[in-house]
């Protein structure tokens, strides 16, 4: 009897898991998306605010672009023209220092204030006084604290003027005006929320207060960001509702592309791009990006401030193989500091492995057996895997290369201290023009340890007054044709001479479910924009 | 005795105090003492951390300004963070602030340190939880099976089980699981806690989206987050049968080898009885100790899970603190991490008391 009571519990205790199982497995995995509604498998752990006065970060920008408008936008067709956002127009004054902008009528914030010249001049001050990391973009047309009100001013309600602090290229100006950090922000509503002068900027880390296309509904910190469309906005838009979802892991993004709970993928591995077109899951397209891949070599190592050891290092990298093994489709071989897709950019790659010449090179250097230098490389793929070619590819010259493996921010705080031997790192642009690289690369205005300026030539201890100079004039000439020319012989200058060693240009790979299409992807995130999606 | 010489009066002698006060002392004296280690203990965590936390290599400032940021804008993010005073007075600082409860802000998400744990410390905790249900339920009785038929295919089974258990990289079992059960079988959901199309459906009451979900009675959100956990939670569990199994056979096989097992055989004690009552009961205690350390550790976040299930626990969030220099995160997390495994240890010493009668 016992034994019999002991069973009819067995058999009840599996039929409720048996039942419980199958209700579970039964219920539908996963519910269908809506049409309009798009779901975007990417990385959201660079998000740490989401005030457009600073943001700084690839993503947040792309956020910020979307969410947003500003004055003018650039043309992605022509990135020497420009488009107004909620400018109608504008004129330059003969002496090409004011920039007059007359706003379209009728503009709203998504809170539904009104977007007058006011809150255009107040959004471009508080960046400058906010002097955080997105500062630095308006600081290059000279918008300091001390002349803001001078420089930036409204003429009436409609009208808004901007005075740079000398003559520069126009093209220069109109991209700095148009980049993320002259976003024009609500100013009733942030001043709203203003806690001790700080303009808002405690209440825009985790809130929105812009007019752009799309509007924040929710932002759950290296999880989802939801936006929803702006139905008051002046083009119509077919999306809903686009929801960014944090996968860190590539294969996790392809599973869910593969299986329609993703519309899109941004960080899909070459592999997984490979599989995933090749099966007729999803489409693919690449889009050359506005950031390099390159040495750093320190001059304050004297081995390494031979122009003969640059030379011979250039001459020992095999750049083909590294990318069609290593980087393959998310990485191109570019050797000059300007990205292809600028003005001025000379796509002129000279080097590729010849061991020889690097041999003699080194004996001209005076180290014809090779020395041994160490470079810093953050964790991760691809500058592992990278660093790791490179090293055997030194070691045909003799070099014995050293790897020192650390985070980002680690290897980052010690290149910017001065203390590496070689570094290997990316630079990506803040704006479309070629300056932004330029700046980075070519300009050392002060090599002391004390300077102000630590961009990446004074990271590696360049002194470069003559290169310094021809930075600033390129970025007065207002030429186009000129200008173009002047960068185009600062490339040809330091493929030549220089301690960097440029090797690949960033593809972004977008992966889309067959139905998607309308993703605007420039080549920096500032300049994707979401506006055409569509989902059929 | 001289009888002039005073006598002092005769007190009653002090009755022995009744057993419901004694052990109200005995109560108090021991939470008093679990208060103390508690704090000793989180101290200890506050400082080392801190130090740690400060000596890193890694500038936050960067995390904050930017690369590119201008002198000044630098300068101010590094006065703003406190970080130009002597260590000493930052340490002060911010023990002062954890002592009013306020852990500061991060400045990976800019938001509030605890808000931020409150967000992902729950979803940890389900998994957690979760999966070493598992493990007690499947884990527990597969040992004690596999030690009762020693060298029999169930114990080989058991012991393959604990074999891979220990070998496989979780982060691959996770990939394969997502490929079959999600991608080939559709018996499961994807990466993420729930589908877009359900997110902020349910209030926040506790933090578990199957319980909010429960409370709202909301299914299709109960039955999606139930899928979406399903796969991470039986990866765990499965790492935690292995634990699990592995320990209980051990111990077991310990057990059956002892004299009082053969005398128990000997009076005819049934073999069922031999086995769950006398062997397991013995077991007990240490079993507690092995769940406990088990379920801690899962606790503490499964990084490479969270990763490959976008799972948004403490310990990628942990991880992305570190890796950023963000000091108020990694201290706020890390305090509470500590304080979980007080409580489990104060718990697993309340559940010796319960199973062995000499503990009490």
């Amino acid at each position: 009897m016992q034994k019999k009571n002991n069973g009819w519990r067995s058999t009840r205790m599996l039929s409720t898991v048996a039942a419980a199982l199958t209700l579970t497995l039964s219920h539908p995995a996963a519910a269908a998306t809506p049409k309009d509604m798009l779901v975007i498998a990417t990385m959201l752990d660079e998000f740490s605010t989401l005030d457009p006065g600073e943001v700084y970060e690839l993503m947040p920008e792309e956020y910020i672009a979307n969410t947003y408008d500003r004055l003018i936008r650039v043309d992605l067709k022509d990135p020497s023209h420009f488009n107004g956002d909620v400018a109608q127009s504008w004129t330059v004054s003969p002496d090409g220092m004011t920039f007059t902008f007359h706003l379209r009528p009728g503009l709203k914030f998504h809170s539904g204030n009104p977007l007058t010249a006011d809150d255009v001049a107040w959004s471009i001050a508080r960046t400058v006084l906010l002097d955080k990391g997105a500062a630095a973009v308006l600081q290059g047309i000279g918008l300091t604290k001390d002349n803001l009100q001078k420089n930036v001013k409204k003429i009436d309600d409609a009208t808004v003027s901007i005075t740079t602090d000398r003559r520069y290229a126009p093209t220069f100006v109109l991209n700095v005006l148009g980049a993320w950090p002259a976003s024009v922000v609500d100013r009733k509503l942030a001043l709203d929320h203003q806690q001790n002068g700080d303009f808002g900027n405690g209440w825009l880390r985790t809130h929105e207060a812009g007019s752009g296309a799309y509007r924040l509904v929710k932002w759950t910190a290296n999880e989802s960001l939801v936006l929803q469309r702006n139905d008051d906005y002046r083009t119509p838009l077919a999306i809903r509702r686009i929801v960014l979802r944090h996968v860190p892991e590539a294969s996790g993004q392809r599973l869910l592309l593969e299986n329609g709970d993703a519309d899109i993928a941004r960080n899909l591995s070459p592999e997984d791009l490979a599989a995933l077109t090749k099966s007729g899951k999803a489409t693919a397209f690449g889009v050359p990006q506005a950031t390099v891949l390159y040495l750093g070599l320190n001059t304050k190592n004297p081995t390494l401030a031979k122009p003969d050891v640059q030379q011979a290092i250039k001459w020992l990298i095999d750049y083909d193989g590294i990318q069609s093994n290593i980087v393959k489709t998310i990485y191109k071989v570019h050797q000059t500091f300007i990205p292809e897709g600028f003005l001025g950019v000379l796509n002129d790659n000279p080097y590729h492995q010849d061991v020889a010449k690097a041999k003699a090179l080194l004996a001209k250097a005076g180290v014809p057996n090779g020395f041994s230098v160490t470079m810093d490389v953050r964790s991760g793929y691809p500058y592992s895997e990278i660093a790791q070619a490179i090293q055997a590819n030194l070691a045909q010259g003799g070099i014995k290369l050293q790897i020192l493996p650390g985070d980002n921010k680690q290897t980052l705080a010690k290149y910017r201290a001065r203390q590496h031997d070689i570094y290997i790192g990316e630079w990506s642009a803040d704006y479309i023009d070629p300056h932004s690289n330029a700046q980075g690369f070519a300009w050392n205005p002060d090599n002391a340890d004390s300077s102000s300026y630590k961009m990446l030539a004074w990271r590696n201890s360049w002194n470069i007054p003559q290169l310094t100079k021809e930075t600033d004039a390129a970025l007065a000439e207002p030429s186009t044709q000129k200008r173009a020319q002047m960068y185009e012989a600062m490339q040809r200058e330091m493929l030549a001479n220089s301690p960097f060693v440029i090797l690949f240009q960033r593809v972004s790979q977008v992966a889309m479910r067959p139905g998607v299409s309308g993703l605007e992807v420039g080549p920096i995130n500032d300049l994707v924009s979401y506006r055409q999606l569509k989902k059929q | 005795m001289n009888a002039d010489t005073p006598t002092t009066p005769e007190r009653p002698a002090p009755s022995p105090p009744s057993p419901r006060a004694a052990a109200a002392r005995r109560v108090a004296s021991g939470a008093l003492r679990w208060l103390f280690t508690l704090a000793l203990t989180l101290a200890g965590l506050l400082v080392v951390t801190f130090v740690i936390g400060r000596k890193v290599p890694i500038d936050p400032v960067l995390a904050v300004v930017g690369d590119r940021a201008s002198a000044s804008a630098y300068a101010a993010a590094r006065a703003q963070l406190g970080l130009d005073r002597p260590l000493a007075v930052q340490f002060l600082l911010y023990a002062r602030d954890v002592l009013h409860g306020n852990l500061g802000l991060s400045l990976l998400t800019s938001n509030p340190v605890l808000d931020d744990i409150r967000r992902v410390f729950p979803a940890t905790l389900e998994l957690a939880t979760l999966s070493t249900l598992i493990g007690v339920v499947v884990g527990v009785p597969l040992g004690v099976i596999a030690a009762a038929r020693h060298n029999r295919w169930i114990d080989h089974v058991a012991r393959f089980v604990g074999l891979i258990g220990s070998s496989v990289p979780v982060f691959w079992l996770g990939l394969m699981g997502l490929l079959l059960f999600y991608a080939r079988l559709h018996w499961v959901a994807g990466p993420g806690r729930i589908d877009p199309l359900y997110d902020g459906m349910v209030d926040t009451h506790t933090g578990s989206l199957l319980i909010d979900s429960l409370i709202a009675r909301e299914w299709d959100v109960f039955f999606n987050a139930l899928s979406h956990i399903a796969l991470p939670a039986a990866i765990l569990g499965y790492y935690s049968v292995a634990y699990l199994s592995r320990m209980t056979r051990s111990f077991m096989l310990d057990q059956l080898n002892q004299e009082y097992i053969t005398t128990a055989r000997a009076k005819g004690v049934p073999e069922r009885r031999v086995i769950w009552v006398h062997a397991f009961g013995n077991i007990a205690v240490p079993l507690v100790t092995v769940v406990a350390l088990s379920y801690s550790y899962l606790l503490e976040g499964s990084v490479l899970t969270e990763i490959v299930f976008a799972w948004p626990g403490i310990g990628s969030y942990l991880t992305g603190a570190l890796l950023n220099a963000d000091m108020n995160a990694v201290l706020g997390s890390t305090l509470v991490i500590g304080a979980t495994f007080i409580a489990l240890n104060l718990l697993t010493d309340a559940l010796y008391r319960v199973l062995d009668p000499r503990v009490r």
